[in-house]
C-alpha cells in the first residue's frame, strides 16, 4: 500500500540558528492511528501544523498526494488543505453559527464562496452531514448555536467538521487537552473509529502517553526536535519514556 | 443520495436567513420609496459626475498662498477647541456627578440629568447660531456652543460611569471610616478615572473636528474662512484649507491616543515613541 | 500602577506611585494643557460690548421665539423633517456598503498588503476629519442644492467612523477559527464569509446604529449649506428673523432625535 504522507528532512527554526524541528523524516502508511508524543515545546505541534502549512517550514519536503506540500502555494495549497482534515486544541469552532453550519464549514475549500454564503450546500453534503452527527453522538444538534455546547459536545463537532472534507489524511493537535479523562476517552474512541471507517491516517499530537498506548498503533516519540522513536505501542519501553521526557517522578 | 435522506434535506432551514431576508426585503423597498421621495434620479446623478470632474479639477493643485489666513483661522479653531474642552470638562463633572442615581437624591439628579440632556440633543451649529446671536460673532460663541456639546457628551459618560462603579469596593473604603471625600477619592474616582480619560480625549478629538465647522455660521475659526472660499469659487484653496484641517485633526488623534496610553496604560515617553500595538478601546457610547 | 520601591541609604524604603519615566511622561501632558489653555485665553478675541449685551440679547432672543409657531409645521416643517429622516437612512446605508471593503482592505489580518492598509486608512481618516457639513458643501458645490448633497455628505462622512470602528471589531476577532477554516482549504471570501463575519456581526450592526442616530443629528443642519432637510427651512426661518419659526424647528429638531433615540434602542434590545 503506498505511502500516504512521506516527510524529508524537515526542519523549522523560529528563530534563526535554533532550530525546532531537526531533519525530521518520517513516512506514514495508509491507515491508522499515529500519535505523536514528547515534552512541550519539543516541536510536535510544530510539526503537525508544518504539515498542512499552518506554520511554514525552513526547508524539507512533504510529499502527499504526488506534490511537495511545502512548495505549493494559492489554489493548489487550498485543494492540498481541503484533502487534509485538522482537529484542534480549544475546537476553534465558529461561536456564533450553528453546529450544522460549523460542518459545513468543512466543506467550503469545495464551495463556491458566493454559493456558500447564501447556504446552497450541495444536498449530499447536508445529507452526510446529518449522518455525521448521529456518528459522533450528537443527532438532533443540528441547529444548537455552537457556543451552547459542552467542550466535549464541541471537539465532536470539530470532528465530525473535518470528517466532512472526505480527507485522505487528518491532523489532530491535542485534542484532548482541554478535556476531563472520560470524554478525553470518548474522543479518541472516535478519531480511532474514523481512522478505521474511511481507511485513513490519523497523526495525534498528544501528551497524555496512556492514552496514546491505548489507542494508537503507531508511535513517534519526539525529543529535542528529532524523532527518537518510531514503533508499536508495545515497544515503548519505560527507559524509553524516561528518555523522551526525562526525570522519573511523572512515571509512577 | 439515499431516498430515504431526501425528505431531511428538503426539511432542513437555516434558521437566520429567513429574519435577515425580510429585514434585508424591507430595507430594499425603502431605499426605492427615500430615493424618490428625495427626488434622486440617475441623470441627476450622472450630471454630478461630470461636474464632479471638473471641481476636482479646479481643486487640485491646492493653493497655500494666503497662508496667513490659513494659519489664523487654524489658531482660532485650535483655541476655540481646547477652550472649549477645558471648560466643558470643569462644567461636566459637577453636573455629572449630580446626576448619579447611586449618589444622589432624585430631585437633584434628575435635574442634572436634565441639563445634561438639552445640552446634547442640539447640534453644535444649531447651539452656535443661538450664541451668535446672544454674544456676536467670533470665537467666544464657538467657545460656548462646544462647551454646551462636551458638557452633553461627558456630563452623561460620567453619570454612566458614576453608577456603574462596583458598590463593593466603596462600601469597603467606607468601612475603614474614611469622611465622604476620601471615599470619593479612594473608593469612587479611581475605577471612573480611565473610562473618564477616555472620553475626555474623545471629545477634545471631536470639539477640533467641531471647531473646524462653526465658522460656517459665523462662530470663529477655520470655518469662515472656508465658507468664503467656496462662496468665491476658490476651490484651490478650499483644498489647501482642507488638507490643513485633515493634518490637525490627525495630529489631534495621535495626541489623544498619546493621553490615553500615558494616563491609562501608564506608559512612558520612551514606550510611546517605540510604538507597538495598539491597545484598543471600545468607544464609549453616545 | 506601577511602582518603584528604592532602598535608601538608612534602611528606610520609598514608595512612589509612578516610576520616574511615568512621571515624566504625565507632567508633558499637564505641562501642554496648562501652555494650551493659557496660550488660548491670551490670543483669543472677545469684545467687550457684545459680552454685556448678552443677556439683554438673550431675553430678547426668548421673547421673540415665544409663542412657538405651531401653526406653520404641517406646511413648512413636516416634509423637511421626513426629508431630513431619508437623507440620514439613505445616507447611513450607502456608508455601510462604501465603509465595509475599504474598511476590509485597511485590515492587516484580511489584507496582509501594508500599502493597501495605509491608503485604506488614510482614506478613513480623511473621510471622518471633514465635517459632515463641509461634505455639504463640497457635494452642494458638485451637485447642486437639494437632499442629494446632503446623503452623499452623510454617507461619506461616516464611512470613516464606520470603517474604523469596524477595523477595530475585525482586530479583536479570535484567530481560532479562521486558522480552522484556512486548514480546510476554504477560499479567501469564504473565510470572510464564515470566519469574520460571524464574529463582527453584532458589533456592526451596534456601530450602524450608533452612526444612524449621530447622523439624524448631523441631517438636520445639511440645509443651513444647502444640503436640504429641516436645515434649509431653518436657514430660511433664521434669514427672515422669525424666531417663533426657528423655536419651532428647533423644538422639531428635538422631538426627531428622541424618537430616533428612542428607536434605535429598541431595534437594540431585540437585535443585540
Amino acid at each position: 500500500m503506498s505511502d500516504a504522507l512521506i516527510i524529508r528532512r524537515l526542519s523549522k527554526a523560529y528563530v534563526p540558528g535554533k532550530p525546532v524541528l531537526h531533519d525530521i523524516d518520517v513516512e506514514i502508511a495508509a491507515e491508522g492511528v499515529i500519535a505523536i508524543i514528547g515534552p512541550s515545546g519539543t516541536g510536535k505541534s510544530t510539526l503537525i501544523r508544518c504539515i498542512n502549512r499552518l506554520v511554514e517550514p525552513s526547508s524539507g519536503e512533504i510529499l502527499f498526494d504526488g506534490k511537495d506540500l511545502a512548495r505549493v502555494s494559492g489554489v493548489a495549497l487550498r485543494h492540498a488543505r481541503r484533502q487534509i482534515g485538522m482537529v484542534f486544541q480549544e475546537y476553534n469552532l465558529v461561536e456564533r453559527l450553528t453546529v450544522m453550519e460549523n460542518l459545513l464549514c468543512g466543506r467550503l475549500g469545495y464551495v463556491a464562496p458566493w454559493r456558500a454564503w447564501r447556504r446552497k450546500f450541495p444536498p449530499a453534503d447536508i445529507e452526510r452531514a446529518l449522518a455525521l452527527l448521529d456518528t459522533v453522538g450528537l443527532a438532533g444538534f443540528a441547529n444548537r448555536r455552537a457556543d451552547a455546547l459542552s467542550g466535549g459536545q464541541r471537539q465532536r463537532v470539530g470532528i465530525a467538521r473535518a470528517v466532512m472534507q472526505q480527507p485522505r489524511l487528518m491532523l489532530a493537535d491535542e485534542p484532548t487537552s482541554s478535556l476531563d479523562p472520560k470524554t478525553s476517552v470518548e474522543i479518541m474512541e472516535l478519531l480511532a473509529g474514523v481512522a478505521r471507517s474511511h481507511r485513513i491516517p490519523v497523526l495525534i499530537n498528544m501528551h497524555d502517553v496512556a492514552l496514546a498506548r491505548r489507542f494508537a498503533d503507531r508511535i513517534l516519540g519526539m525529543s529535542g526536535g528529532r524523532i527518537v522513536f518510531d514503533g508499536p505501542p508495545q515497544g515503548l519501553s519505560d527507559t524509553m519514556l524516561k528518555q523522551i521526557y526525562g526525570g522519573e517522578d511523572w512515571l509512577h | 443520495m439515499s431516498a430515504q435522506g431526501t425528505p431531511a434535506i428538503a426539511a432542513y432551514r437555516f434558521p437566520a436567513s429567513r429574519a435577515a431576508q425580510i429585514t434585508f426585503a424591507l430595507l430594499a423597498v425603502y431605499v426605492v420609496y427615500a430615493l424618490t421621495q428625495l427626488d434622486v434620479s440617475l441623470e441627476r446623478v450622472q450630471q454630478g459626475m461630470a461636474h464632479a470632474g471638473r471641481f476636482l479639477g479646479r481643486m487640485i493643485p491646492p493653493n497655500f498662498a494666503r497662508s496667513e489666513l490659513l494659519w489664523s483661522g487654524l489658531a482660532e479653531s485650535l483655541q476655540i477647541a481646547v477652550l472649549a474642552s477645558a471648560l466643558g470638562i470643569v462644567l461636566a463633572l459637577p453636573f455629572g456627578l449630580l446626576g448619579a442615581r447611586n449618589l444622589m437624591p432624585a430631585w437633584v439628579s434628575w435635574p442634572a440629568r436634565l441639563v445634561v440632556v438639552l445640552a446634547r440633543s442640539f447640534h453644535p451649529v444649531v447651539v452656535a447660531i443661538l450664541f451668535v446671536k446672544a454674544v456676536g460673532f467670533g470665537a467666544l460663541a464657538g467657545i460656548l456652543a462646544l462647551t454646551v456639546a462636551s458638557i452633553g457628551f461627558i456630563g452623561k459618560l460620567f453619570t454612566e460611569a458614576i453608577e456603574e462603579v462596583s458598590i463593593k469596593e466603596v462600601e469597603a473604603v467606607r468601612a475603614t471610616g474614611a469622611p465622604f471625600t476620601s471615599v470619593l477619592a479612594f473608593g469612587v474616582l479611581p475605577q471612573v478615572f480611565s473610562r473618564f480619560i477616555g472620553f475626555a480625549t474623545y471629545q477634545l478629538d471631536s470639539n477640533l473636528r467641531n471647531s473646524t465647522m462653526v465658522g460656517i455660521v459665523g462662530a470663529g475659526g477655520i470655518g469662515g474662512t472656508l465658507f468664503a472660499a467656496f462662496q468665491r469659487f476658490d476651490y484651490d484653496f478650499v483644498s489647501a484649507i482642507l488638507i490643513s484641517i485633515i493634518a490637525l485633526i490627525m495630529a489631534g488623534e495621535v495626541l489623544a491616543t498619546a493621553v490615553r496610553r500615558i494616563f491609562i496604560d501608564n506608559a512612558t515617553l520612551r514606550q510611546l515613541f517605540r510604538g507597538g500595538t495598539p491597545v484598543h478601546r471600545p468607544l464609549d457610547d453616545d | 500602577m506601577a511602582t518603584a520601591v528604592s532602598p535608601l541609604p538608612a534602611g528606610a524604603r520609598e514608595w512612589r506611585r509612578f516610576t520616574p519615566a511615568q512621571r515624566v511622561g504625565r507632567f508633558a501632558i499637564y505641562l501642554l494643557l496648562v501652555v494650551a489653555i493659557v496660550a488660548s485665553l491670551r490670543t483669543i478675541e472677545v469684545i467687550p460690548e457684545f459680552l454685556y449685551d448678552a443677556p439683554e440679547q438673550v431675553v430678547d432672543l426668548l421673547t421673540r421665539m415665544w409663542p412657538v409657531a405651531w401653526s406653520y409645521y404641517p406646511r413648512g416643517v413636516h416634509a423637511a423633517l421626513m426629508e431630513t429622516i431619508h437623507i440620514a437612512s439613505l445616507g447611513t446605508l450607502l456608508a455601510l456598503l462604501l465603509a465595509t471593503p475599504v474598511g476590509i482592505l485597511a485590515a492587516h489580518r484580511l489584507v496582509p498588503l501594508w500599502p493597501v492598509n495605509w491608503a485604506a486608512r488614510l482614506i478613513l481618516v480623511a473621510s471622518r476629519s471633514v465635517n459632515s457639513l463641509v461634505w455639504a458643501l463640497i457635494f452642494v458645490g458638485i451637485f447642486g442644492p437639494g437632499p442629494l448633497a446632503g446623503t452623499l455628505a452623510i454617507a461619506f462622512r461616516s464611512i470613516g467612523f464606520v470603517g474604523k470602528l469596524v477595523g477595530e471589531a475585525l482586530d479583536e476577532t479570535h484567530a481560532g477559527p479562521i486558522e480552522a477554516l484556512r486548514a480546510a482549504g476554504a477560499p479567501w471570501l469564504s473565510l470572510l464569509s464564515f470566519g469574520y463575519w460571524p464574529q463582527v456581526r453584532p458589533a456592526f450592526w451596534s456601530i450602524a446604529l450608533f452612526r444612524f442616530d449621530i447622523n439624524v443629528r448631523e441631517s438636520a443642519v445639511l440645509g443651513l449649506v444647502g444640503a436640504g432637510g429641516i436645515g434649509m427651512t431653518l436657514d430660511s426661518a433664521l434669514n427672515l428673523f422669525q424666531w417663533d419659526r426657528v423655536a419651532l424647528i428647533l423644538v422639531a429638531m428635538f422631538a426627531v432625535v428622541i424618537a430616533a433615540e428612542i428607536g434605535v434602542t429598541q431595534v437594540r434590545k431585540r437585535l443585540l
